[in-house]
């Protein structure tokens, strides 16, 4: 096990997977000479030459279908779009074309690709660069969607998007790429099966459901809400959006009996409503208390760093989330259930 | 305006746009292109009437006939899929290729089986190009299981990985970066395969247009993006959608090969295709080539075309290429007219057959719904039905529902 970065671990295995199946192109704006606005591509170009790290004209929509054609004829493509917010210019090539070329044509086609992009917010830049808009993908029939929050999740996700014969979505998150974390040798064991959630931490009082940043920032709260309150919170890191893992969500609030959403994105329409709706319809007997949902605000993000901050969820919100849902449930039923205290009008679920 | 579209339909195809091919009088040379790949523009009048001639040509007499017979498969198979909707047996939109027969054979006898091809929607034409058996075409306009997209496309998406008949695309444009990406497959692994991308003279004003023209020239890409010049788009004629109406002029800004030729003369588009592929395959070069042509119905079966002049309607129809080129097999003697009706009875018999087959042809079956859902297997996909939640059994299921 090594400890290593994000950031690394996407670039250690795009190197890998490209030293492993020659088919593996790697396409984008600014990716080669420039390696990458975010650097995950940095040294590829020199390594694997122009062929395979492939400089985009600035065409999202060109580029993007010309990745799905590309991997119709047996390329495997893996293309970063610089940030999220640019993909709305591609979004006729991934939902009209990559997502229905298989299904529609009978079969006779695949369209086996990744499409990588970092998106979120709290970097200052404003409305239409601190975008989360993943639900859109998540929505569409025939495309894989995967929101890694660790970097042994990003690299075991990674592997997986790419040798898998459908289009992927790979949302990374800008805020993510510094966070260090254990990354397990190259080997069998550090692919992860697309389509599975992982519990990130083991917990019986509730469960605090979430993916991408807002995992990270969970398993951090967990143990704060652990350390301060005695109470033992399940983490569940959705990490696959579309298939979504809800025999692991549903399981989970069978055994803690209640649930808050925490996410990026906004609330309205969201991934935590999909999440709420399956616990409802799959474990609605099981719940004490209503399912909290924690989301940003429903606002293009502004630019002032204090008005941007207003508009995002932070641990503190999740923290006063937990704390009311175990309240209106009667507190933690362990050792005679706990006192939490101050809890009227905190939470914003 | 009626006159205006037609006037323009050039025969560029005696113009090479580079590499020569057959130069007539009428045809002059223009420097449209910094990089020195001329255009070329000729007066209408001098084609329409005189197609290219069949004396001298290096195909064989089997050959000449056999683009004649599917000139005319293609305009049979059009009408009947016309009836048949009007019956109801086809469903959807439903866009014929009534009119452009010359421009769809010209072009799909230049390529060779391992080429691509990927279209619009207007396609059934080009599928039948491709070889591909109208009976499995019918049938997939009938939306049944032997139907070449097992009834999951429609009139709007056929598709057929034998012969690299890579489908139809109903999004405008949608179909002109898949093709370039194909192209670059292609040249990736250093292939000498070419990628045709049909399209309609509107589709050159979207964005996508514009994307894939300079990816291809920049890249190098073995693609030829034909225009299929039918002068509208729905109710939109070109001088209204496009800036520049002189649509192999719009290569320019990208410095690509360009030529237009007269949609009508089979063996014009034929020849023009052929020094596309030519520059493909050699040279990697992408071509813009812009078939000047005719619809002679609707923008789709449904659309009784109220919007285009009666007199550019009238003037198409009479320039109907398909008795055009049977006179030009006549002339030159290598049929005779007993030949052409033999053909037609042939043909009619193939179409006949076709829509026997698709009405005896099963349905797809409700419960092969999920079939196809994903190329490649992952857990916890979803394949409940409306109503059901039996996808989820593993926690419970519609079980759930009623309770703990
Ligand atoms: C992106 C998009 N916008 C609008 C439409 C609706 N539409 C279908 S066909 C068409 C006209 C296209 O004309 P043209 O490209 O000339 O092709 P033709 O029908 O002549 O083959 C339009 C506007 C569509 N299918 N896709």
């Amino acid at each position: 096990m090594a400890i290593i970065t994000y950031r690394q671990a996407l670039h250690d295995t795009l190197r890998d997977e490209m030293l492993r199946d020659e088919n593996v192109v790697l396409m984008g704006e600014e990716i080669g000479v420039f390696e990458g606005s975010y650097k995950i591509t940095a040294g590829l170009l020199q390594e694997f030459g122009e062929k395979r790290v492939r400089d985009t004209p600035i065409a999202e929509e060109g580029f993007v279908g010309a990745a799905v054609g590309a991997a119709m004829l047996g390329l495997r493509p893996v293309v970063e779009i610089m940030t999220i917010n640019f993909i709305m210019l591609a979004i006729d090539q991934i939902v009209n074309h990559a997502a229905k070329i298989h299904y529609m044509f009978g079969g006779q086609s695949r369209v086996p690709m990744v499409i990588r992009t970092p998106g979120g917010g709290g970097q200052q830049l404003a409305a239409t660069h601190s975008q989360n808009p993943e639900v859109w993908f998540a929505h569409v029939p025939g495309l894989k969607v995967v929101a890694p929050s660790t970097p042994a999740d990003a690299r075991g996700l990674l592997k997986s998007a790419i040798r898998d014969d459908d289009p992927v979505i790979f949302l990374e998150n800008l805020a993510l790429y510094n966070t260090r974390g254990e990354v397990p040798e190259d080997g069998p064991d550090d692919v992860i099966p697309l389509g599975t959630a992982d519990i990130k931490r083991e917990g019986k009082d509730i469960s605090i459901i979430a993916y991408s940043r807002m995992a990270a920032v969970a398993v951090n709260v967990a143990e704060q809400l652990a350390n301060e309150y005695g109470i033992d919170a399940e983490v569940v890191d959705i990490r696959s959006l579309r298939p979504l893992d809800r025999t692991t969500i549903v399981n989970s609030v069978k055994k803690t009996n209640r649930a808050v959403v925490f996410e990026e994105d906004w609330r309205s329409y969201g991934v935590g409503a999909e999440v709420a709706a399956t616990i409802q319809e799959y474990a609605f007997d099981y719940l004490d208390a209503p399912v909290r949902r924690i989301a940003a605000a429903e606002v293009a993000l502004p630019y002032s760093k204090v008005m941007e901050l207003s508009a995002l969820p932070t641990a503190q919100h999740l923290v006063d989330a937990v704390r009311a849902t175990l309240a209106a449930s009667g507190g933690a039923r362990r050792n005679g259930g706990i006192v939490i205290p101050g809890l009227a009008g905190v939470a914003r679920g | 305006m009626a006159s205006n579209g037609s006037a323009r339909s050039g025969s560029g195809g005696r113009a090479a746009a580079q590499g020569g091919g057959r130069t007539s009088t009428a045809s002059r040379k223009r420097n449209a292109e910094p990089n020195g790949h001329g255009s070329a523009e000729t007066d209408v009048a001098a084609t329409a009437q005189s197609p290219t001639s069949l004396r001298g040509r290096p195909e064989s007499r089997e050959q000449l006939i056999d683009f004649y017979r599917q000139m005319v498969l293609i305009r049979r198979f059009e009408e009947k899929t016309g009836e048949m909707y009007t019956r109801a047996k086809i469903g959807g939109y439903c866009h014929l290729n009534l009119g452009e027969e010359a421009t769809v054979v010209g072009v799909m006898s230049a390529l060779e089986p391992r080429d691509y091809v990927f279209t619009n929607y207007r396609e059934h034409g080009y599928i039948l190009g491709r070889g591909v058996d109208p009976n499995r075409v019918m049938a997939e306009l009938f939306g049944k299981e032997t139907g070449v997209s097992r009834g999951r496309g429609g009139s709007m998406h056929l598709f057929d990985a034998e012969a690299r008949f890579m489908g139809g695309y109903a999004i405008v444009g949608g179909q002109l970066p898949l093709a370039t990406g194909a192209a670059l497959t292609i040249a990736h692994k250093g292939l000498d395969e070419v990628v045709v991308c049909q399209m309609g003279d509107a589709t050159t004003n979207i964005g996508a247009w514009h994307e894939s023209l300079n990816i291809a020239q920049l890249w190098n890409l073995p693609v030829i993006f034909l225009i299929v010049n039918n002068q509208f788009g729905m109710g939109t004629s070109v001088e209204k959608g496009s800036a520049e109406p002189d649509l192999y002029k719009k290569a320019c800004a990208y410095r690509m090969r360009a030529e237009r030729v007269d949609g009508n003369d089979l063996l014009a588009v034929r020849d023009a295709t052929l020094r596309a592929v030519e520059a493909g395959r050699k040279d990697k070069a992408p071509t813009v080539l812009e078939a000047v042509s005719f619809r002679h119905r609707g923008h789709s079966v449904v659309d009784p075309d109220r919007y285009r002049p009666r007199e550019f309607v009238e003037k198409g129809r009479s320039h109907d290429p398909i008795p055009a080129y049977g006179r030009s097999l006549l002339d030159a003697g290598l049929l005779d007219e007993n030949g052409l009706k033999q053909i037609d009875d042939q043909v009619n018999r193939i179409v006949e057959a076709s829509v026997a087959f698709a009405d005896e042809s099963p349905e797809p079956e409700p419960k092969d719904l999920y079939v196809f859902d994903f190329a490649s297997e992952v857990p916890n996909i979803d394949r409940s039905l409306p109503g059901d939640h039996t996808g989820l059994a593993d926690i419970g299921g519609a079980a759930a529902l009623g309770g703990r």
